[in-house]
């Protein structure tokens, strides 16, 4: 059971503890972008996480062919090709299959091509020589951690629409302090794998 | 073609202060906070990010002819692959402590959304030497914006500067500025990275809101100063 072991402590170490957005700085560009209303966050979140999945699922075998024909330097031409077209066909297929969910994620979906966290999956997984199994893991825990953290990050910019801010703190400045004290929430989680062992 | 005079200096300035990627549109944020821990790493990444962008901006200014309007963000997200892959390689053989230190955030400059807006936004529509004085003025404007950045977290989170780690042609220098013991490692996480970055924007916000209210005063005075002189006049014209 070892492998299972690994996947799932894949999948929750991405998640929590190495948060994509508040540890790693991937995705900072949607999180601050698009996360001034819920559903739009929602939205988001969810159209990366099927592009993160699919992704990860198609360069890793990509990068193994790759590494095949010895042309191992071109993986980030090759990745952010794959992201590209797979955003694309991800439109269609949820087009032609869910015209009411192409409906709510259809603005966000050519924004994922430059989210860098799509990208940066893709690519760390390669560096760091993962199993397809871990990498998946890594994927699913990476993509379901962004999708948390950008609705909670909404839903706090929501109330903070209302709060009585310093002027010139309004929007952003109060956003990024609000990051912070999430980013060091977030900290506290670090020591989640010593009691495990992992 | 008629020429503003000057065009070409204030072509390289607005990256710079005006329309700061960083500080003024919010792009390119994710290298901005985590490649900040230390002012040379800040060095490093701002020049990378500069050179591609350039050979880019240039190259893309080139072919502005050549691609179709259809097919043109999938050419530009290609050149500037390219290009990434290309400074990624250099930077692996002469530079492996910078490469170590940047690590998966090379190849991230692919998606970085200054190069492909500079792309799309300047370099399709305008002339090679343009397109390269837009690319300098920017890249030299997201490098100082970064280095801003880099200052505060290095200083505040470590008490010291140190050179010649990452640059191993320098000697190695640490300056230490905050004595030992006083230095607040939060800046140093996460949370430091946020935190400056918010101040920072907070403080432009205070200067553009302190301005604009400057200007709204001496306007209104200008007003209340007008309408008391024509109320004189007209005073004056029913003796």
């Amino acid at each position: 059971m070892n492998w299972l072991l690994s996947f799932v402590l894949a999948i929750i170490s991405s998640m929590l503890v190495d948060n994509v957005v508040l540890s790693r700085f991937y995705g900072i560009c949607p999180f601050l972008g698009v996360s001034r209303k819920v559903n739009s966050s929602l939205g988001m979140g969810l159209a990366v996480v099927f592009v993160i999945i699919f992704s990860s699922i198609i360069c890793w075998p990509l990068y193994q062919l790759l590494d095949l024909a010895g042309i191992k330097f071109m993986d980030t031409v090759a990745y952010i090709l794959v992201i590209a077209s797979l955003v694309q066909l991800v439109g269609l297929i949820i087009k032609k299959y869910s015209p009411s969910l192409y409906k709510s994620l259809g603005i966000y979906l050519p924004l994922i091509t430059t989210n860098c966290a799509v990208l940066g999956v893709a690519q760390s997984n390669t560096d760091q020589g993962l199993s397809f199994l871990d990498s998946l893991g890594n994927a699913i825990g990476t993509s379901v951690g962004f999708l948390a953290v950008i609705v909670i990050f909404s839903c706090i910019r929501v109330r903070l629409e209302s709060a009585n801010t310093p002027k010139a703190f309004k929007g952003l400045p109060i956003a990024l302090i609000t990051a912070a004290i999430m980013a060091m929430a977030f900290m506290g989680l670090q020591g989640l794998f010593s009691g495990i062992g992992a | 073609m008629a020429r503003e005079k000057g065009y070409t200096k204030k072509n390289f300035l607005k990256g710079i202060l005006i329309e700061n990627p960083l500080f003024v549109s919010i792009l390119g944020t994710c290298p901005a906070l985590a490649t900040t821990k230390t002012l040379e790493a800040a060095i490093g990444m701002g020049l990378l990010f500069t050179v591609v962008l350039i050979c880019s901006n240039v190259l893309v200014s080139l072919l502005r002819k050549l691609i179709p309007e259809e097919v043109r963000t999938p050419a530009y997200i290609v050149i500037i692959a390219t290009f990434v892959t290309m400074v990624k390689m250099f930077t692996n053989a002469f530079l492996p402590e910078l490469y170590s230190t940047l690590g998966v955030f090379i190849s991230l400059i692919v998606v970085n959304c200054i190069v492909l807006g500079r792309a799309e936004a300047y370099a399709s529509k305008n002339g090679v030497f343009d397109s390269l004085i837009d690319a300098l003025g920017m890249g030299v404007g997201y490098t100082l914006a970064i280095m801003l950045m880099a200052i505060f977290r290095e200083v505040l989170g470590t008490g010291a500067f140190s050179f010649g780690k990452i640059f191993t042609f320098i000697p190695e220098v640490k300056l230490q500025i905050i004595p030992k013991g006083y230095e607040i490692s939060m800046f140093q996480n996460p949370a430091g990275a946020f935190i400056v970055f918010g101040l920072i924007l907070a403080i432009i916000a205070f200067i553009r809101n302190r301005k604009a209210e400057l200007k709204a005063n001496l306007e209104r005075q200008e007003k209340i100063r007008k309408a008391q002189e024509a109320k004189a006049l007209a005073n004056g014209g029913n003796k």
